[in-house]
């Protein structure tokens, strides 16, 4: 596990306290630090050092602003930095005249076909008649994959018959399309290397014949250090509009945003966190940056937890909170809410790994499957055993294991981390009173 | 006005500008020209290496390490130029590389000596990793290698959740000459397992090769259901899978250690496939992968033909990071 940025400069800062200033020292601490942390989310090398120069010379004009630490002020000059390197939350474009024509390209495997149907579903549910094409003559099965796709999500593929020709396939599209009154056509693309020169001359023919008012690059989210040559070379070619970054539902930093970010200056227009064809988010470059820096996507997670956490239950679970009153009754409403929020996965992947939750995650790679075996356990218990965990002896965690068809290894198991919750409870309480971690606190019951 | 650090040095900036300077000459310039002859070895050198062993992939951790052993030497006054030190540099990373040194030698030969052979049980070949990384493709270029060895091959599709994943195999199965088992989308992988493990042992069949949906290592359902497609291919043929190839795309970053520690604690890792170096990655990331979890790395590949699938050469590989 990574050490986040947070960590890394209190620690820098640490040796400050009493003396009071900040030297140079400090600073090239801290810079060494930072670097450290972009490093290991994938920026690339030579971006990161150009950030650095420019961070550094910030901090050292800043002014000390008193409501914040020295580490959270160096935190926020990096945060803004690398914010306004990705840019502004961007819109998709669409040509005056329909159709529209989004090109689809990218490195192989990076999800092109999968990020093609989520695209056109988008479309379709934001009232868009979309078409999808593929012009992958060349991988086995490419284009059975996508029509498979379409008919997946009951939308229509233009099925080339009788031609092997990416020129002659997307004319047949452009034409059932105006035919057909479809207004925007989605073109997936062969994966290709960027040294490819044949394939990427193919890519500047397929532009110039479309007009496309999108040129999208799919990116895979755990692309390292070598993303700025590929995205650098379709850039250079094509002119890139925007970027897609997929498979950011794993626990990939994504460093690699910035470092496209850099060298192409397109904006990331979406993100792809799953396989099903309705994981396709919005991007929003600040929570790339928590992430980025490991510090996990707190905005999207507060935002989630603020959607769907019963305002009564939560105000009350703060009042237990400072109480120090928590019952496995209480640990069940709080696995509930949890799961009200959405898979498991993409909640676990925004917290941050600071703080108390800093020894969370092997514990919190729970899946749908476990939490609700966890809720049939509690749910085995009767009411004064959910009042009072001490009541349930060897014979009583007997009777809930056959009851909620698990074992007592199982029952152990979750009264085990019910304990460490309480644990984890008395320390974030008083915090979460305050009111400073609030959305946090609501969402400790995490385990 | 009180600053955040010190008093700011006016020659500070100035020398900021000089070092992103130097950062876009170092990327443009190959390492090899920095290790020419006998060029001094001097802290800008050193940064300069360091610069491209980071990206590499190497990550930081690893590269620190390397480069610490170096500088060692060159305090010792062991390496004298540039030249000492790319040799230095070279065997150090062999010497990682290599510290799976029994496995190497058999690197051509997947199924390490076909101990079944003469037995009816077939050696069993899962084949795992992230999505998209080059896992079918890997297959249908082994199955050609294997056929050409003279074994025969089963393909088992037990991705039965991306879409045409199956026709995708078909057609590697058709080009390699052999044999697919498959069942219907969406069926439970370890049911096709279970099939396809029963047809080889009817057919005495060298090889079976199980071909996995792509899935991200944090997930644990997913992760359970490798689990369950193994225990089955446990109970039909003891010992199975003989071999779990872990595929790993050469352009992946440092997420790759994370892929490999999970893979390898659900599964059981035995190998690891390195796809896509025919592109500009250098896939520095299995050095760290090496260092760590001394998983051997057995085939590369290098293209989307049939025959683009080679023996991992470690010493080519180095020589490649220097490129
Ligand atoms: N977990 C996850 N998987 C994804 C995502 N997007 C795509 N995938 C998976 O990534 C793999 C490759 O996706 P494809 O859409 O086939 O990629 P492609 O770029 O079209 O591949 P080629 O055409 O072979 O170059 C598949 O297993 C997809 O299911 C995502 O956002 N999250
Ligand atoms: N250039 C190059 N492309 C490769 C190589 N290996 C695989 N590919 C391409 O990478 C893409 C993905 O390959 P697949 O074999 O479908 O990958 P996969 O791991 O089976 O994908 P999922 O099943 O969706 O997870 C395809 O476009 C392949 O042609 C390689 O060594 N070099
Ligand atoms: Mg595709
Ligand atoms: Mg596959």
């Amino acid at each position: 596990m990574f050490e986040n940025l947070t960590e890394k400069l209190q620690r820098v800062f640490k040796n400050l306290r009493g003396q009071g200033k900040l030297t140079e020292e400090h600073l090239d601490a801290a810079v060494g630090q930072i670097r450290e942390a972009l490093l290991d989310g994938d920026v690339n090398v030579g971006v990161a050092d150009e950030l650095l120069a420019k961070i550094r010379a910030k901090a050292q004009g800043a002014e000390v602003m008193l409501q914040l630490s020295p580490d959270q002020q160096v935190v926020k000059i990096v945060r803004d930095e690398l914010t306004e390197l990705l840019g502004k939350h961007a819109r998709p474009l669409f040509s005056s005249r329909p159709p529209s024509v989004w090109l689809m390209v990218g490195l192989q495997g990076s999800g092109k076909t999968t990020t093609t149907g989520k695209l056109a579903k988008w479309l379709s549910s934001h009232g868009h008649r979309p078409l999808v094409v593929s012009t992958d003559v060349y991988r086995p099965a490419a284009r059975e994959q996508l029509a498979q796709v379409a008919r997946a999500i009951g939308l229509p593929c233009w099925a080339a018959t009788g031609t092997d020709k990416p020129l002659e396939i997307v004319r047949g599209a452009i034409r059932e399309a105006k035919l057909s009154a479809y207004d925007v056509i989605l073109v997936d693309t062969a994966g290709r290397l960027h040294i490819d020169k044949e394939l990427m001359t193919e890519l500047g023919e397929l532009k110039r014949e479309l007009q496309p008012s999108e040129i999208l690059f799919i990116a895979d989210a755990m692309i390292g250090q070598d993303a700025v040559r590929s995205a650098g070379e379709f850039h250079r070619r094509l002119g890139l509009t925007g970027v897609v970054l997929t498979k950011l539902d794993g626990d990939a930093r994504g460093g690699a945003a910035l470092s496209i970010g850099k060298v192409t200056g397109a904006p990331v227009k979406f993100v792809g966190i799953g396989e099903k064809y309705d994981a396709l988010e919005a991007f929003y470059p600040d929570r790339i940056v928590s992430r980025v820096l490991g510090m996990g996507d707190v905005m999207t997670l507060i935002e989630k937890a603020e959607q769907s956490v019963d305002a009564k239950k939560a105000a009350e679970f703060e009042r237990k909170l400072r109480r120090n009153e928590f019952t496995l009754e209480d640990f069940r409403d709080q696995l509930r809410q949890l799961r009200k929020m959405g898979p498991l996965e993409q909640i676990i992947g925004m917290l941050p790994k600071l703080g108390p939750l800093a020894n969370l995650p092997k514990d919190a790679q729970v899946d749908e499957g476990r939490l609700k075996r966890v809720e049939a356990i509690i749910n085995s218990m009767t009411a004064a055993e959910r009042e009072d965990h001490s009541l349930i002896d060897g014979k009583r965690r007997k009777r809930i294991a056959s009851g909620s068809g698990t074992s007592v290894q199982e029952v152990n198991q979750v009264l085990k981390q019910y304990m460490q919750m309480r644990k984890m409870i008395k320390q974030f309480g008083p915090a979460a009173a305050k009111g400073k971690l609030r959305g946090l606190g609501k969402l400790s019951g995490l385990s | 006005m009180i600053t955040l650090f010190g008093k700011p040095e006016p020659t500070l900036l100035e020398r900021l500008k000089e070092s992103v300077g130097k950062t876009r000459s170092q990327l443009a310039a190959r390492v090899e020209d920095l290790l020419a002859g006998d060029r001094q070895i001097d802290p800008a050198l050193l940064a300069q290496l360091e610069t491209a062993l980071l990206a590499a992939d190497l990550g930081v951790r690893t590269t620190r390490e390397i480069l610490q052993a170096v500088r060692d030497k060159v305090e010792r006054r062991v390496l004298a130029d540039g030249a000492q030190l790319k040799t230095e540099l070279k065997n150090q990373l062999l010497g990682i590389l290599s510290g799976n040194g029994t496995a190497l030698p058999a690197a051509a030969n997947p199924t390490r000596g076909a101990e079944s052979a003469g037995t009816a049980a077939p050696r069993v070949i899962f084949v795992v990793g992230v999505n998209g990384t080059g896992k079918t493709t890997t297959i249908g270029k082994l199955a050609h290698r294997l056929r050409e060895e003279g074994r025969s091959v089963l393909l088992c599709a037990a991705d039965t959740f991306r879409a045409a994943a199956n026709e995708q195999l078909d057609v590697w199965a058709r080009r390699a000459g052999v044999e697919l088992i498959k069942q219907k989308p969406g069926a439970d992988p370890a049911a096709v397992v279970y099939d396809a493990l029963s047809a080889a042992a009817a057919r005495s069949i060298d090889a079976v090769i199980v071909d996995t949906a792509g899935r991200l290592h944090t997930k644990s359902n997913l992760m359970a259901e490798l689990e369950k497609m193994k225990r089955t291919a446990a109970k039909l043929v003891p010992g199975a899978p003989h071999d779990v190839l872990l595929v790993m795309d050469a352009t992946t970053g440092q997420n790759g250690l994370s892929q490999a520690r999970e893979f390898t604690s659900a599964v059981g890792v035995t190998d690891i496939v390195l796809t896509k170096l025919d592109g500009t990655a250098k896939g520095g990331i299995v050095v760290a992968i090496v260092r760590e979890l001394g998983l051997p790395i057995r085939f590369v590949g290098i293209g989307e033909k049939i025959q683009d699938l080679v023996p991992f050469d470690p010493q080519t590989f180095v020589n490649s990071l220097f490129d």
